[in-house]
């Protein structure tokens, strides 16, 4: 572990600058190569603050076009919006039954979709799921707090393990290559979804996030997707996260299991006698 | 069935922790000083490349005192050999072994399928309760506002029904909303009293390992960390209409003592039957590299007739916190509800078969 991240340091300081060209993918502006993040006290790139992303890729991270609410009360208020898609390439290479599995869990989505439990998202979602989430950066450890159902990670940057067990966030471990954040997370259940669209993956995925800062209140979110019981080969996403620079932003609770409380378990209500 | 399942799971990770010594010894005594505080004056806590006091790690706040000193006990420290047989009857009221086979052993046994107390690291402390204030242990008299308001709220929770009527009428931990464990003020809760702290300019975060409740303590710009990003006083105020189960927590700096502040509370989480208007006030404080002095002050005027404080400690523990995800798989909440729905299925057709005779 230790050797791969010294060569894998050596090799990020080799080619660093050609780093933000080689992670763009079409869709996105180029990264100013020449962009140098401010640093923290300990001397690395600083994204600490609290970040959002700006796209419709919790409806679908495929592209998409606008349609009406799942939810039919919701009207205009619930429905879909057009998305141009964040997967490089445009479509997400699943294995034939498993693009079949996707398209029944679209079908059922109103049933099947965790988010609507209120089930922590998983990763990536959790990124994107349009929700703000703030970044602590330590020595140690850079912790990911999210909005959506207080979701939490860890990224251990020293002390790093692999995944005791299979869980909802993973187990991630980090490593600094330039000015790119690198999250090699895997230990996943197969619970999660990766989008409101039925996207799922199932617990072989293996995610590795890069985030690149290429602005003071901008960054290059990359994710590579590996799951070869789902996927026929790995793929690719990207978009940017923007830094909320209200003066008074924060994260605020969003404890949503008792929102949830009745659609889950209303069916179980004691009746009144008759 | 959720908590045995939990359990389990952290059993595993702390698996590695201290197990409590059964006999007082030399250091055991020094511990169970946590007046310790005079021997280490002159401790420095390590600094965060930021300059702050460096508070980062796993903690427990894992105790055997009670909040509120037992009735019939009148001194306010214990001695080490009285502290010790404490404990050992707390220990043992916690661990009671059934007999193998009966109807009696179905139950939760922490010690096999968890880790309670005792098997893990816990604050040892002489004294008899965590309040120092009122001086006799004991949490103050109600206002008549306060006992008012304590009435309203049994009426509503009667209303709601009983525990198993509904999700809505069961009790929070049951309903993987909140435990104890997060507060403010963060209480040990029985079993997984873990805590993680990470700082950052400016940023005080503390994760607690029951449902991953995460309280992220901003630090005042003007008296925080020296590199805290200026971001003005605006992020200071928060609107009285924002209302949270952890409220919402304000940090400072004093000296080696980081002081925190917590108001615009929900008081859907009374602690100790506090509402709304509750400002906790939490000072924490390193006292060596492996204990944190933990010192609150709960100020509810709406609820208490003065304010009280209380005293304890968090110690060093082994990390890391694994994801603790309650509600994902809370199937205890749903089977409790299907039994108690059966159940009334069940009588009802009795009663029905016995009128028909």
């Amino acid at each position: 572990m230790r050797n791969r991240l010294l060569i894998g340091t050596t090799l990020a300081l080799m080619v660093g600058w050609l780093l933000p060209v080689l992670t763009n993918v079409a869709a996105q502006a180029p990264a100013s190569p020449a962009y140098r993040a401010p640093r923290t006290p300990d001397g690395k790139p600083n994204l600490n603050g609290i970040w959002q992303t700006m796209n419709t890729a919790n409806w679908n991270i495929e592209a998409h076009p606008a349609g009406p609410s799942p939810a039919r009360e919701l009207g205009a208020a619930g429905a879909v919006p057009a998305g141009l898609g964040v997967v490089d390439g445009g479509e997400i290479p699943y294995l034939p039954a498993a693009r079949k599995k996707q398209q029944e869990n679209y079908a059922n989505r109103l049933k099947l979709d965790p988010e609507i439990k209120c089930y922590l998202p998983g990763v990536p979602r959790a990124t994107y799921q349009g929700m703000p989430f703030q970044i602590i950066q330590s020595t140690k450890h850079i912790m990911l707090i999210h909005e959506f159902a207080g979701a939490v990670r860890t990224i251990y940057m020293t002390d790093q393990t692999e995944a005791p067990a299979d869980s909802w966030m993973g187990w991630s471990n980090g490593r600094w290559e330039g000015e790119t954040l690198v999250v090699d997370t895997k230990g996943f259940n197969d619970l999660s979804w990766l989008d409101r669209a039925g996207n799922f993956h199932s617990d072989a995925l293996h995610v590795v996030e890069r985030f690149t800062p290429r602005s003071p209140e901008t960054i290059t979110y990359d994710v590579t997707i590996e799951d070869p019981k789902v996927f026929s080969r790995p793929w690719k996403m990207s978009m940017p996260l923007y830094k909320h620079v209200e003066r008074n932003a924060q994260i605020l609770e969003f404890r949503c299991v008792e929102f949830v409380e009745d659609l889950l378990y209303g069916h179980l209500r004691k009746q009144p006698a008759k | 069935m959720k908590r045995i399942v939990l359990g389990a799971v952290a059993a595993v990770f702390l698996a590695a922790s201290v197990p409590a010594e059964q006999t007082p010894s030399a250091q055991t005594r020094a511990a169970l000083q946590n007046r310790a505080v005079q021997n280490t004056a002159a401790y420095k806590a390590p600094r965060t490349p930021d300059g702050q006091p460096d508070l980062q790690g796993f903690w427990t706040n894992s105790t055997y005192t009670p909040l509120e000193r037992p009735d019939g006990v009148t001194k306010v420290f214990y001695t080490p050999e009285e502290a010790e047989a404490a404990i050992k009857l707390a220990i043992q009221r916690e661990s009671t072994q059934t007999e193998p086979g009966t109807t009696a052993d179905v139950h939760y046994d922490f010690s096999q399928f968890g880790l309670d107390r005792s098997q893990s690291t816990f604050v040892r402390n002489l004294r008899t309760s965590l309040i120092v204030d009122p001086p006799n242990g004991k949490i103050p008299p109600l206002t008549e506002e306060g006992k008012r308001r304590t009435a309203q709220r049994a009426e509503a929770a009667k209303k709601l029904g009983g525990r198993w009527d509904s999700a809505e009428s069961n009790q929070l931990d049951d309903r993987c909303l909140i435990m104890a464990g997060p507060g403010p003020p963060m209480m040990d809760a029985a079993y997984n009293s873990n805590y993680q702290i990470v700082q950052s300019p400016g940023v005080v975060m503390i994760l607690t390992e029951m449902i991953h409740d995460v309280r992220i303590v901003t630090l005042d710009p003007s008296t925080g960390s020296p590199r805290a990003e200026s971001r003005g006083d605006g992020r200071m105020l928060v609107d009285p209409k924002v209302r949270q189960w952890m409220g919402v927590s304000r940090g400072r700096w004093e000296g080696e003592t980081l002081v925190v502040e917590t108001t615009n509370f929900n008081g859907k989480n009374p602690f100790r039957g506090s509402d709304e208007n509750l400002k906790v006030i939490e000072r924490f404080t390193r006292l060596s590299d492996d204990t944190i002095e933990y010192k609150f002050t709960i100020d509810d005027p709406t609820m208490w007739t003065r304010p009280w404080s209380a005293e304890s400690a968090m110690k060093k523990t082994v990390g890391p916190i694994f994801e603790h995800a309650c509600h994902e798989g809370n199937f205890g909440l749903y089977n409790t509800l299907v039994g108690a729905r059966l159940e009334e299925k069940r009588q009802a057709e009795e009663a029905l078969k016995k009128g028909s005779k």
